[in-house]
């Protein structure tokens, strides 16, 4: 599969709080979906597959708004914040066996001005990772959301490995920083020290305030095509050269792990890199999913950017900041962007692999990676060349 | 005295859930122990994912266990916690090997160590559930 496909299309709407999108669910992702399609110099006629983000709208409404007479091949893959990059991996592997020619995959949400996360996993327990699990077994203990679960694998690294919680605000900091470079980040014109970072509430410890991804209105969406038709497009290629996505084990239940940080990405990073051809010292940039501080930090060891433990130093020095030896979510991420359920990861990857993204251009970028985690440490894994 | 409705979210009372806290009820902390391998295992499963057995039994825990991992709830997520926090959710890991997610119930949020060992009490928090929590074990 490797070189086999490759991503011609990005949209997005604008990303905002406040009054948010106006938009409805379905209509914000179609503004993104429509943007896509026309980045990629075709018409919506033309795509044949499609993989809507789970639980956000099905392939059937989205075909019949976009006018998709001829739709051969759909699916999603239900790995939460893991499910667009796994998404690449399903469209590369559509458009390679000619299940389908055009894949478009989107996503996104009214996550500020409508129901807000923490509300709908107590509304609605069988959204939740695990379902009847978390339902039974964490909530009635006071475990009810996102921070909360994903705090407890932090605090754990933290004892086994020594890591500290001004690592964690190297992070939050390197993120906000790139956003100030970027107009469609919410968080551009408010800028982050560490010392802001330290004073800030705490959420549910190890996590404060900004270690927090953002709630925010907003959709991206990409298309994906066989080599052949993307050669005859109007912009240069973005060739996936290896993707792969995996499961903890057990995925549904977050404490019994015999190893609570082999996840979804220890199984499917080495898988990817081997794909491609690739090590991970030869890659220009990271877009890592970010939805609380530590998981980056895990991310990036367990994609063998370094070894397990060391993710703390790693992240700090400036090393994850642009002109670092790894520029760490280039856009600014769930933290500091908005939080797009990490298509706009992929988003951000194919603009820096265009030689697209202006004042924040990691130079002379060839290679990059992106990464997605949900559900409880799903993980997903595409590296993308020019 | 007045008695105040419980506000906060219960399990659903049925299948292996209804299994497990009626266990509770009657004071005993009881997970599921394949009768095939003896692997203990929590949540419960249907089939033993060790040796691919369907047949097990509520075998009785020691009640013993200590910490693993912890998060200290500041904010509060759903509305029925506001009154408790900062109050932490607990990992403990259970002699028998086995983990689950409760409460230290006698251990203020601050005090509360890696590897500090707890002992199961129970919380009667309505007429239909008890829910296991836990106590530091006093030496």
């Amino acid at each position: 599969m490797r070189d086999q496909a490759c991503i011609v299309g990005i949209g997005e709407t604008k990303y905002t709080r406040g009054a948010g999108s106006g938009l409805s669910l379905l209509g914000l992702q179609l503004q993104a979906a429509v943007r896509a399609v026309e980045n990629a110099g075709l018409t919506n006629k033309q795509i044949d597959g499609l993989i809507p983000f789970p639980g956000l709208g099905t392939a059937e409404e989205f075909a019949a708004n976009l006018g998709i007479e001829n739709l051969r091949y759909a699916a999603t893959v239900n790995m939460g914040g893991a499910a667009p990059v796994a998404s690449l991996q399903s469209a590369a592997m559509a458009v390679t066996t000619g299940a389908a020619t055009s894949v478009l995959i989107m996503g996104g949400w009214n996550a500020y001005s409508g129901s807000r996360t923490r509300q709908a996993v107590i509304a609605d327990t069988s959204a939740l990772p695990g379902r009847g699990i978390a339902r039974d077994y964490y909530l009635p203990f006071g475990l009810t959301a996102p921070p909360q679960w994903y705090a407890l694998m932090a605090r754990r690294h933290m004892h086994e490995f020594g890591t500290k919680q001004e690592q964690l605000g190297a992070i939050a900091v390197a993120m906000r920083k790139h956003a100030q470079l970027n107009k469609n980040a919410v968080m551009c014109g408010r800028p982050l020290t560490i010392e802001d970072y330290l004073k800030s509430p705490v959420i549910a410890d190890p996590y404060r305030l900004f270690d927090c991804c953002l709630e925010t209105d907003g959709a991206a969406a990409v298309v994906v095509t066989t080599t052949e038709r993307a050669r005859e497009l109007q912009h240069p290629p973005v060739y996936i050269m290896g993707a792969a996505a995996a499961q903890p084990y057990p995925a549904d239940e977050i404490t019994n792990r015999k190893d609570m940080f082999k996840t979804g990405l220890t199984v499917a990073a080495p898988r990817a890199f081997a794909m491609a051809g690739v090590q991970p010292s030869d890659v220009d940039f990271a877009e890592i999913y970010d939805c609380f501080t530590f998981e980056v930090l895990q991310q990036i060891e367990e994609s063998g950017f370094c070894k397990r433990g060391e993710g703390g130093a790693f992240v700090e020095g400036g090393r994850i900041e642009l002109g670092g030896a790894l520029p760490v979510n280039t856009h600014g991420g769930l933290l500091s962007e908005a939080h797009v359920l990490g298509l706009n990861h992929i988003v951000e990857a194919v603009r820096q692999l265009r030689h697209e993204a202006g004042e924040r251009q990691v130079t002379d970028a060839e290679i990059g990676v992106v990464t997605g985690w949900g559900d409880f440490g799903d993980g997903s894994i595409a590296i993308l060349r020019n | 005295m007045t008695e105040q409705a419980y506000t906060k979210p219960l399990p659903t009372i049925e299948g292996f859930a209804k299994e497990f806290y009626d266990w509770c009820k009657q004071r005993e902390l009881r997970f599921q122990r394949c009768l095939d391998c003896a692997a203990w295992r929590h949540v419960p499963r249907e089939m033993c994912a060790e040796c691919g057995s369907w047949n097990s039994e509520w075998a009785k825990s020691s009640g013993h266990g200590k910490v693993f991992t912890w998060t200290v709830v500041a904010r509060p997520m759903h509305p029925a916690f506001q009154a408790d926090c900062p109050y932490a959710a607990v990992v403990i890991e259970m002699d028998e090997g086995v983990r689950l997610l409760s409460q230290v119930v006698d251990c203020p949020p601050n005090e509360l160590r890696m590897d500090l060992p707890v002992e199961v009490v129970f919380d009667d928090v309505t007429a239909e559930i008890t829910l296991p929590k836990f106590r530091r074990v006093r030496l």
